[in-house]
């Protein structure tokens, strides 16, 4: 390279050709440039269509789901008369309980004869038919009413009754007079009579809380079901998760982190922590499966075994979460904590933990939020396939007696036949991720309020 | 009755752990004649001391006492179950449950006062019907009560009552032994401190060993049944079989393989729109984007990663699904006039919604990887008069390689063990076929289908599932440790 230094004897560059100018681009130069351009574009569009999905996502989510916290219902006056529900006339509770919902059936059609004579509505459809667009839960509904005041029989009283999920789905635009040919629940004539209805103001939509704070129903009433006991199980599960998941999280990442010697033990369970993070949710379900309900003989179903699946499952990401903010925590806290003659332990649990506590939480928040969302392990441990009917009484059935979470019966109404249900489930989509989201803010604002950069 | 006796030995347990923290704090400051300095640790580290020498032996006696108690009366029960019975009732499990069941049903019937405590000791199925006994108390049963079967679960009351009542009294008594040395030892001269440091780090250990337990636990578990299941079955028609046909009567075909292509069907598709667009979107975040565009399109994207899975699936059941449908199939009335669809859960549908699952999961790992080439190699590069996008693609790229296919080998780890994704949208066919517009089954949804609903533990239908997640386990951590591998080598090279 010597040469390099003597210029002369290496021949002058010479332009590429007469016409070569700064100003006006070759043709590679150009080509150059282009491909480029094009490169830049394919990071857009790649972002953009992970925006639109996202778009996609929350807006089909937001457009098949608000309906759910909507209903239809219906207004109605019911006489309830003496002779068809206490045929002795003494108001004997024991007596009133014999007369099962079928019982209370004839009332209502009494009450939509009344109906059309009120407000002059022509229709040839019977009194069965026009009883029809009641929920099928409607005579309980009744039933509930007389057996708690029994004085009010002989009385006509104002009931509000939810409508079939056929006239829901009418009132909704899901159900329309050409979707209805081959269904045996309604007919175009009981459609009509709704119309009339909703003309003379007895049947209306609005908000409906029992879909929050309610029950699961049976199949053939998806105008009745609700979330809120499923809601329950999940909170019981998501109390077990942090009961155990943090403590056990926490201290496990301190060993690691502050007193782990440096040697093969450690490096296995690092490894393995690792490794735990990443297997499939499912793996984990098997796993309570085998161990906790045909091994330990816990009830099946209970949010108890739940939790601890979910325990199992989200400790790796505690684990992860917490380390990474020990580590945060810089060496001189503990230099200068061990230099006025506290030991190891108190260095760590005095100093240390206080400071990493906001990420430790922050770790947990999004850890719990992950568990709350998830499925599969549920599954397999029977949380599915049953009706949660009844909210539990105490912590003790709270965690032993079956129960639902929030993803499983959003799984549990996506399974089934009638399309009623799918709006149940998006519906409980939303309320899922009104929690996550909830929680996830949380954690962000922690982590801005408390987070020290050292 | 032995929840409740549990529960009340835990709460003696922790009155006794209360109550020698404080006597042992003041044992210890009045060794030392009230002079706080003269003890050799602070004075709640004695508290302390006593509290740990009386709860932790005692509930860890009484955990592994509740957590063996069963098992020992199991096996004593069930030698007084005559062969005859468990022939019928096909099998030890099955008689076990109807054991235990009846003697819930007479704890629960004595508890309600339908019958004394010495009845339920000594009725006899001849003399009274206890089918119809404990279905007035709730406890509703399948069939009548052999009298072998009320006598085993009479014994099995009582055993277990025995047992309550000697844990009770074991169980109290360290405690009280734990209680009283730590209280005699607390003098001034005594090193509370370290003790307690010990103890403390002692358990810290037996946390962190819990991650090596739960592998060990997975493992164990999938391995033991999975034997059974190769005992039933034979591992040459599981492993290299071609048909996966489950038949509740018995001799079905279980093989893993369809299951296996419809798995990597579907996780080849999903990688297909996962890993150029994540790709894509990490090039230009990590090298073209401003701050503020990166700071808002970031989160945004992982937002996809941190929705439930759930929501994918119905996602793909309810949306995907039937917009294919509507281009794919319907005949005349689709948008292309072909009838190449039927239904709306298709290889397609679940490998495209779990490629928009993964593309945060590969843009946001990618990202970290090409950040992590040194700048240094970019400005060379631009020194030689290379465009960006040049730069990127023969210098950057090459470089983050391995750590962008340990990213990809991570993504595929994801989709071979994504379950809610191809349980509600790839369906519930095993074959094979290469049309991605068929319903097809994956391992996952074999899993849950052959493990929910009524479940036989006995019959290799439902066994299969063991042996089925444990090749699943085995796949996805061989492809962990394998990316894990890559990326760490990779980092080492650069740092």
């Amino acid at each position: 390279m010597t040469d390099a230094t003597t210029p002369s004897s290496v021949p002058a560059m010479t332009p590429l050709s007469g016409k070569g100018s700064l100003l006006v681009q070759d043709a590679r130069t150009r080509k150059r440039n282009a491909a480029e351009k094009r490169f830049k574009a394919y990071g857009v569009v790649a972002i953009s269509i992970g925006m639109l999905m996202l778009i996609i996502l929350v807006f089909n989510i937001i457009s098949r789901g608000t309906g759910a916290f909507q209903q239809t219902f219906v207004t109605l006056e019911v006489p309830l008369l003496a002779e068809k529900l206490d045929k002795k006339g003494n108001r004997d509770p024991n007596d009133l309980r014999k007369v099962s919902t079928f019982g209370y059936a004839p009332l209502l059609r009494t009450a939509f004869e009344d109906k059309i004579a009120q407000n002059g509505i022509e229709t040839e459809l019977s009194p069965k038919a026009m009883a029809g667009i009641l929920s099928a839960g409607a005579p309980a509904q009744l039933r509930d009413f007389v057996l708690a005041d029994p004085s009010m029989i002989g009385t006509t009283q104002q009931f509000e009754f939810l409508a079939s999920s056929r006239v829901d789905g009418y009132l909704k635009g899901r159900v329309s007079r050409d979707s209805i040919a081959n269904d045996k629940n309604i007919s175009a004539e009981q459609l009509d009579f709704v119309d009339k209805l909703i003309e003379g103001g007895s049947i209306e939509k609005r908000f409906n809380l029992a879909f929050i704070i309610g029950a699961d129903s049976s199949d053939a009433r998806p105008e009745a079901a609700g979330m809120g006991v499923s809601m329950i199980g999940s909170f019981f599960m998501m109390l077990v998760v942090l009961a155990l998941a943090l403590p056990i999280g926490v201290a496990a990442s301190i060993y690691l982190e502050e007193f782990a010697p440096k040697n093969w033990l450690t490096d296995i369970i690092e490894v393995n922590i690792s490794n735990l993070a990443a297997v499939p949710s499912i793996v984990f379900g098997i796993l309570g499966l085998a161990v906790f309900i045909n091994y330990m003989h816990l009830p099946t179903s209970a949010p108890l075994v739940g939790g601890l699946v979910l325990t199992l499952m989200t400790l790796p990401t505690i684990i992860i979460s917490t380390r990474a903010s020990l580590k945060a925590v810089p060496p001189s806290i503990r230099d200068a904590a061990l230099g006025v003659g506290a030991s190891k332990m108190q260095s760590v649990f005095h100093h240390v933990l206080p400071l990493a506590a906001p990420g430790i939480l922050t770790g947990t928040i999004i850890g719990l939020a992950q568990a709350l969302g998830e499925t599969a392990p549920l599954l397999l441990i029977g949380m599915v396939g049953f009706i949660a009917s009844n909210p539990p009484d105490s912590i003790a059935s709270g965690l032993l007696d079956p129960n639902s979470a929030m993803p499983a019966q959003i799984y549990e109404w996506a399974k089934r036949a009638d399309p009623a249900f799918y709006e149940r489930a998006w519906g409980g989509i939303i309320i899922l991720l009104v929690f996550l989201i909830t929680m996830n803010t949380i954690a962000v604002i922690l982590r801005r309020r408390f987070e020290r950069r050292w | 009755m032995a929840l409740s006796l549990t529960g009340y030995v835990v709460l003696a347990v922790l009155v006794l752990t209360i109550a020698a923290f404080f006597a042992a704090k003041s044992k210890a400051k009045s060794t030392a004649n009230g002079d706080v300095r003269l003890l050799h640790s602070l004075p709640n580290y004695y508290g302390y001391n006593a509290a740990m020498f009386t709860a932790v032996p005692a509930l860890g006696i009484m955990l592994i006492w509740l957590l063996a108690q069963p098992m020992m009366i199991e096996n004593s029960v069930f030698k007084l179950i005559p062969e005859r019975i468990v022939e019928e009732g096909s099998s030890r499990g099955l008689v076990m449950s109807d054991v235990r069941r009846v003697a819930e049903g007479l704890d629960i019937a004595v508890a309600q006062g339908a019958i004394t405590d010495t009845e339920a000791d000594n009725i006899r199925s001849e003399a009274r019907d206890i089918r119809a006994l404990l279905g007035e108390v709730g406890v509703a049963l399948g069939s009548d009560v052999e009298p072998e079967v009320l006598f085993a679960a009479q014994e099995y009351r009582t055993l277990s009552s025995v047992g309550a009542f000697w844990m009770a009294v074991v169980v109290l008594g360290v405690a009280f032994i734990g209680a009283a040395v730590s209280i005699v030892v607390s003098k001034a001269d005594f090193r509370a401190r370290n003790t307690v440091e010990r103890g403390a780090l002692a358990l810290l250990i037996l946390a962190a060993s819990l991650a090596i337990m739960t592998t060990v636990g997975i493992v164990l578990s999938m391995l033991f049944e999975s034997i059974n299941f190769f005992r039933l079955h034979s591992w040459t028609d599981f492993f290299f079989g071609g048909s996966w046909a489950p038949n509740f009567r018995g001799d079905s075909d279980l093989s893993i393989l369809p299951l296996l292509w419809g798995t990597l069907y579907i996780s080849v598709i999903a990688l297909l729109v996962a890993v150029p667009i994540g790709l894509f979107a990490a090039i230009y975040l990590s090298e073209y984007a401003g701050p503020k565009v990166r700071s808002a399109a970031k989160p945004l994207l992982e937002i996809l990663a941190g929705i439930p899975t759930i929501v994918y699936g119905l996602f793909a059941l309810l949306t995907v699904g039937p917009a294919l449908v509507s281009i794919f199939g319907r005949g005349d009335q689709g948008l292309l006039g072909v009838e190449w669809m039927s239904g709306a859960t298709a290889v397609l549908t679940a490998g495209l919604v779990m490629g928009i699952m993964l593309i945060p999961f590969v843009s946001s790992l990618s990202d970290d990887i090409i950040n992590a080439v040194p700048q240094a190699m970019r400005d060379g590069s631009f020194g030689l008069g290379a465009t960006q996008s040049e730069t990127i693609r023969q210098v950057v790229l090459p470089a983050a390689l391995p750590g962008i296919v340990g990213a990809v080998l991570l993504a595929a780890s994801r989709a071979i063990g994504e379950t809610m994704i191809v349980v509600l949208g790839a369906g519930a066919i095993a074959k094979f076929s290469l049309n991605p517009l068929e319903a097809m089954t994956t391992i996952t949804t074999r899993i849950v289908s052959q493990l929910t609903g009524d479940t036989d533990f006995a019959s290799p239908e439902t066994l299969v599932a063991f042996a089925l997640g444990l090749t699943l386990f085995v796949l996805t951590l061989g492809l962990n440790v394998l990316a894990l591998y890559i990326v760490r080598k990779y980092r080492e090279q650069y740092e």
